[in-house]
């Protein structure tokens, strides 16, 4: 049948509703969730969307990536002949040949090309998604639908120029051999006389193709077409390594127990997922066989949303619980509590979807809404809030540590430096050692530092990650107040959950601390000569480093450690297969340093593991939990010729001597 | 049906030193916490409350900055919370204490028309005596019930409890007829948390405070002249030296090996 003008105006006004319908219902949605403010610094948020959206600078770090980059910018030039398409079915006389000569014969080249480049890429899509997946349940009937229609587009774009083609000659025959290579090529195949069918087919395919593309995406995981960019310029430029705060007042509510309590950018973030599956082979939990899967839970998040959506509108309550064992649109409590809040996730997600903090927020509505929790926090809880420490030790042991040496208290003006030795460095008898070393090594340096002594008071992490933001709070206050108190400016402390806390959850608190790691500060005290080195760390032998994730991730501290160790042994030390931003999280964090793990193996035996590759003698970490995980699982895998140091360990190994 | 758990404040034992001057427990900047016995006591009245409806009262004795007590108390759902407090029930000895618990309880008793269980912790871990809850139950004619590590079965209506107790290396399920005074063990069931929504109505909710003048009993049965006892000195033994075996972080099998070989030479391993 000839192209009909009248028929596709009218199937193109009805995809054009179903499309409007498709996305007001989800668009509206968003105006469920709570308000939050995204619109900070528009210029640097422009910017990010131009790198992270158009440039595709995350999506290219996969070797994949770069397929997705053709098809992005595909669609993007291939717009043009889309929309020529679509107006000229509606309004014969609009057409690109309008054009002058000098535009319309390159632009029929580029497209001519890229459209070529767009088949190649959707088959290797194609191909990759049935020889090799991300993830076993990336083979979607939805996946491969879009794909067949993009192809499906393609070739009829080809078969409606071949059709024309085949039957031109002469001049017209010369050009179109010139500016469109392809075409032509497929031309070759089309008898003058079947030219018009294969026009006529090809032209209805396209329609056909367009059409469905049209209803299709709004309903699918391809709506990220339309949310990513956006969900690129509406992300967080503060890196999540904070929680937003909870306001104790009685008519408020705690965490998110209903979908409709996550804010518009969390639903938003639910719709613009991809579904490529980054985030779960990046996680900790899903590679170890935890029933947590970031990308589930984003996609469960869409699913509850979708369900309970009409009913929410309406003011009525939801229809299926968001937190629960209910299949697809909920978030069973095993999964939030296999969380370690490493990250990784957020790391590898190209849109920049959050899911960490979205885990942290059904983790307080268990702790603070229901008091469900896995036994084992019982006692943490309470010794927390009782005794400002993860063991319930009394916290006048704080000061153990140091009774076989001269350690002043911090005293405003006498001490520059604050030492906050924290809950693991002060009762945890092998941390102790490192805090020793560290003392040491500050005393060897001049500095003078003092201590809170049987005053200090944990940081609040392992809490604040576990959702108790209750507790949280009262300890950050407790805190603030204390430094205030005292005067306190300039903290060193030897723990990365310490040191993210002090720093960036206490600003929430209105302090702002010069907060330094050790491993940051010995390096600078070396390089600026104040810290010599008496002789090298050599005799431990090959080094590995492992990069904890709230130093790593959460802070951008990558190079300090190393050049720490490289200073003190003369190499810089080996890397272990995922590391620096890739690293993979020893099992500890998130406050799961204090909880079992009974399902699949164990997260710091499957590091560990990682390690061993490397054949190092010294496993070198700059975090206690890390620290006590590798000791951990180093005897659990029976690798006990291998020892796990701290960087101050390593230092004072070298500064000591 | 009421239920009252009888609660205390304690000073964290394992922060409290001696002074060796005084002989007293030195509680300055030592933290209070809810005697641990107790908790189970006031969780069971709150299971009885989520399965029979009862309306559950805590009680305390003791100054006024104990209301932080029955603040968590409130937090954790109980119905009333009544802080008996009055400068002539302080330095009282267990007889004095259970006579004031007692009155309350009594009080209470015109309230409602039924007073239940009386439920206490086995013994408090400042004082160690375990003689409170027992007191109250004779001064109040109950029938007393210790060291119950379960509430097999439990009847208001025929007025019986059935229960387990834990003794050395057995159990005794005994029944009784109601009303009954409980003390319990840390056996008997699991503390819950507080939920922060109850936390920050606890904080508004008022704690009842019950002077003399409400319990109206006479002074010589109360504070430091109902007490017929009186602690003399309080003094922490004097540790015999104490000896570090091996080096358990280079050696742990072997450390361990030698401290079996140290124990079993004491005959303190059973084998
Ligand atoms: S933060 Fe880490 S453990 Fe948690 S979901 Fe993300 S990758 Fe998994
Ligand atoms: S959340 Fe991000 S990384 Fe994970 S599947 Fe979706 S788009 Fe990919």
């Amino acid at each position: 049948m000839a192209p009909n003008h009248t028929i596709f105006t009218m199937l193109l006004a009805a995809s054009l509703v179903i499309f409007a319908i498709s996305c007001w219902r989800r668009f509206s949605l968003l105006s469920l969730g709570r308000p939050e403010d995204r619109t900070d610094d528009p210029g640097r948020r422009i910017g990010e969307m131009l790198r992270y959206a158009f440039l595709q600078q995350r999506v290219l770090a996969k070797p994949f990536g770069l397929n997705h980059f053709v098809i992005f910018w595909s669609f993007l030039v291939l717009a043009i002949a889309n929309g020529e398409f679509l107006l000229h079915g509606v309004f014969p006389g609009i057409s690109l040949a309008r054009l002058p000569d000098g535009i319309y014969f390159p632009l029929l080249l580029v497209l001519d090309i890229v459209s070529l480049l767009a088949l190649a890429a959707v088959t290797i899509a194609a191909a990759r998604r049935t020889i090799a997946p991300p993830y076993p349940e990336a083979r979607t009937f939805e996946a491969y639908f879009i794909l067949s229609l993009i192809a499906i587009l393609m070739l009829a774009y080809f078969g409606i120029n071949a059709g024309k083609i085949a039957a031109m000659t002469g001049g017209t025959l010369n050009v179109a051999l010139t500016w469109m290579p392809v075409s032509s090529r497929v031309a070759m195949f089309v008898l003058p006389a079947e030219g018009r069918y294969v026009h006529d087919i090809s032209w209805w395919s396209h329609a056909f193709a367009l059409f469905a593309f049209i209803c299709f995406l709004p309903n699918s995981k391809h709506m990220h077409i339309l949310t990513a960019i956006p969900n690129c310029f509406l992300r967080r430029f503060e890196k999540p390594n904070t929680l937003p705060m909870e306001e104790f007042t009685p008519e408020n509510t705690f965490g998110v127990g209903r979908v409709d309590r996550y804010t518009w950018k969390d639903l938003l973030d639910s719709f613009s997922c991809t579904e490529c599956g980054r985030c779960q082979l990046a996680c900790p939990a899903s590679i170890t066989g935890k029933p947590l899967n970031p990308r589930g839970v984003i996609h469960d998040i869409k699913v509850n949303l979708l369900e309970n959506g009409p009913s929410l509108k309406l003011g009525g309550t939801p229809l299926k619980s968001l937190i629960g064992q209910n299949g697809e649109g909920s978030v069973c409590e095993e999964a939030i509590w296999s969380c370690t809040t490493c990250g990784a996730c957020m790391q590898a997600c190209p849109v920049f979807i959050e899911q960490m903090p979205k885990i942290v927020q059904l983790r307080r509505h268990l702790v603070e809404t229901e008091a469900t929790f896995p036994e084992e926090l019982l006692n943490l809880f309470e010794n927390m809030e009782g005794r400002s420490n993860p063991w319930g030790i009394a916290p006048s042991e704080r000061t153990k540590w140091y009774s076989q040496m001269q350690v002043r208290p911090f005293e405003k003006g006498v001490t520059d430096y604050l030492f906050y030795v924290g809950c693991a460095g002060s009762f945890d008898s092998r941390n102790k050692q490192v805090t020793v070393a560290l003392a040491l090594l500050l005393d060897k340096a001049g500095l003078t530092w003092g201590v809170l002594g049987k005053d200090e008071k944990c940081c609040g992490d392992s809490v604040r990650r576990l959702g108790n933001e209750y507790v949280f709070d009262r300890m950050a206050r407790e805190n603030v107040t204390l430094f205030r108190d005292r005067g306190v400016k300039k903290v060193i402390v030897q723990c990365p959950h310490c040191f993210s806390t002090l720093k960036n959850d206490y600003r929430q608190y209105g302090i702002e601390l010069d907060v330094i790691h050790h491993s940051e500060l010995l390096r600078n005290l070396v390089q600026d000569g104040r810290l010599a080195l008496n002789g090298t760390a050599g005799d431990l032998g090959v080094l590995a480093y492992h990069d904890s994730c709230y130093l790593g991730r959460h802070n951008d501290i990558y190079d300090a450690p190393r050049q720490a160790l490289e200073l003190a042994t003369g190499t810089p030390p080996v890397e272990m297969g995922r590391n620096r931003e890739n690293a993979f999280c020893c099992g500890a964090g998130g406050g799961r340093m204090w909880m079992e793990e009974h399902t699949g193996e164990r997260i710091n035996i499957t590091r560990v593991k990682e390690a061993l590759e490397q054949r190092p003698d010294t496993i070198c970490t700059a975090c206690p939990y890390c620290l006590t995980m590798f000791e951990d699982g180093l005897k659990d895998v029976r690798a006990e010729t291998v020892t796990v140091r701290d960087v101050a360990e390593v230092m004072a190994e070298a500064a000591l001597r | 049906m009421l239920i009252v758990a009888c609660i205390k404040q304690v000073p964290d034992t394992t922060q409290v030193q001696i002074d060796p001057v005084t002989n007293t427990l030195v509680r300055d900047g030592i933290p209070f916490i809810v005697n641990p016995y107790d908790t189970h006591a006031l969780e069971e009245s709150l299971r009885l409350k989520d399965r029979f409806g009862c309306t559950v009262a805590a009680i305390s004795m003791g100054p006024p900055n104990a209301e932080a007590t029955l603040k968590k108390a409130l937090a954790l759902g109980v119905d009333r919370a009544i802080l008996l407090s009055d400068r002539v029930f302080g330095g009282a000895d267990t007889l004095a204490t259970s006579n004031v618990l007692a009155a309350a309880i009594r009080k209470l008793h015109t309230e409602y028309d039924n007073v239940g269980l009386v439920l206490c912790g086995k013994q408090t871990i400042d004082g160690d005596t375990a003689q409170v809850g027992p007191g109250i139950a004779s001064r109040l004619g109950y029938q007393q019930l210790t060291l119950v590590d379960k509430i097999v079965d439990l009847d208001f209506s025929a007025g019986r409890i059935r229960v387990s107790r834990k003794l050395e290396g057995r159990h005794e399920i005994v029944e009784a007829p109601l009303p009954a005074m409980l003390t319990v063990v840390r056996e008997l069931n699991r503390p819950r948390y507080p939920k922060v929504p109850m936390r920050l109505a606890a904080a508004a909710a008022p704690v009842e405070v019950w002077n003399n003048q409400v319990l109206n009993l006479e002074e010589q049965s109360i504070g430091l002249k109902g007490s017929p006892t009186w602690v003399s000195k309080i003094f922490s033994p004097e540790r015999a030296t104490g000896e570090i075996l091996g080096d358990g972080y280079a050696d742990p099998d072997g450390t361990a090996k030698l401290l079996i070989e140290k124990l079993l030479a004491k005959d303190m391993l059973p084998l």
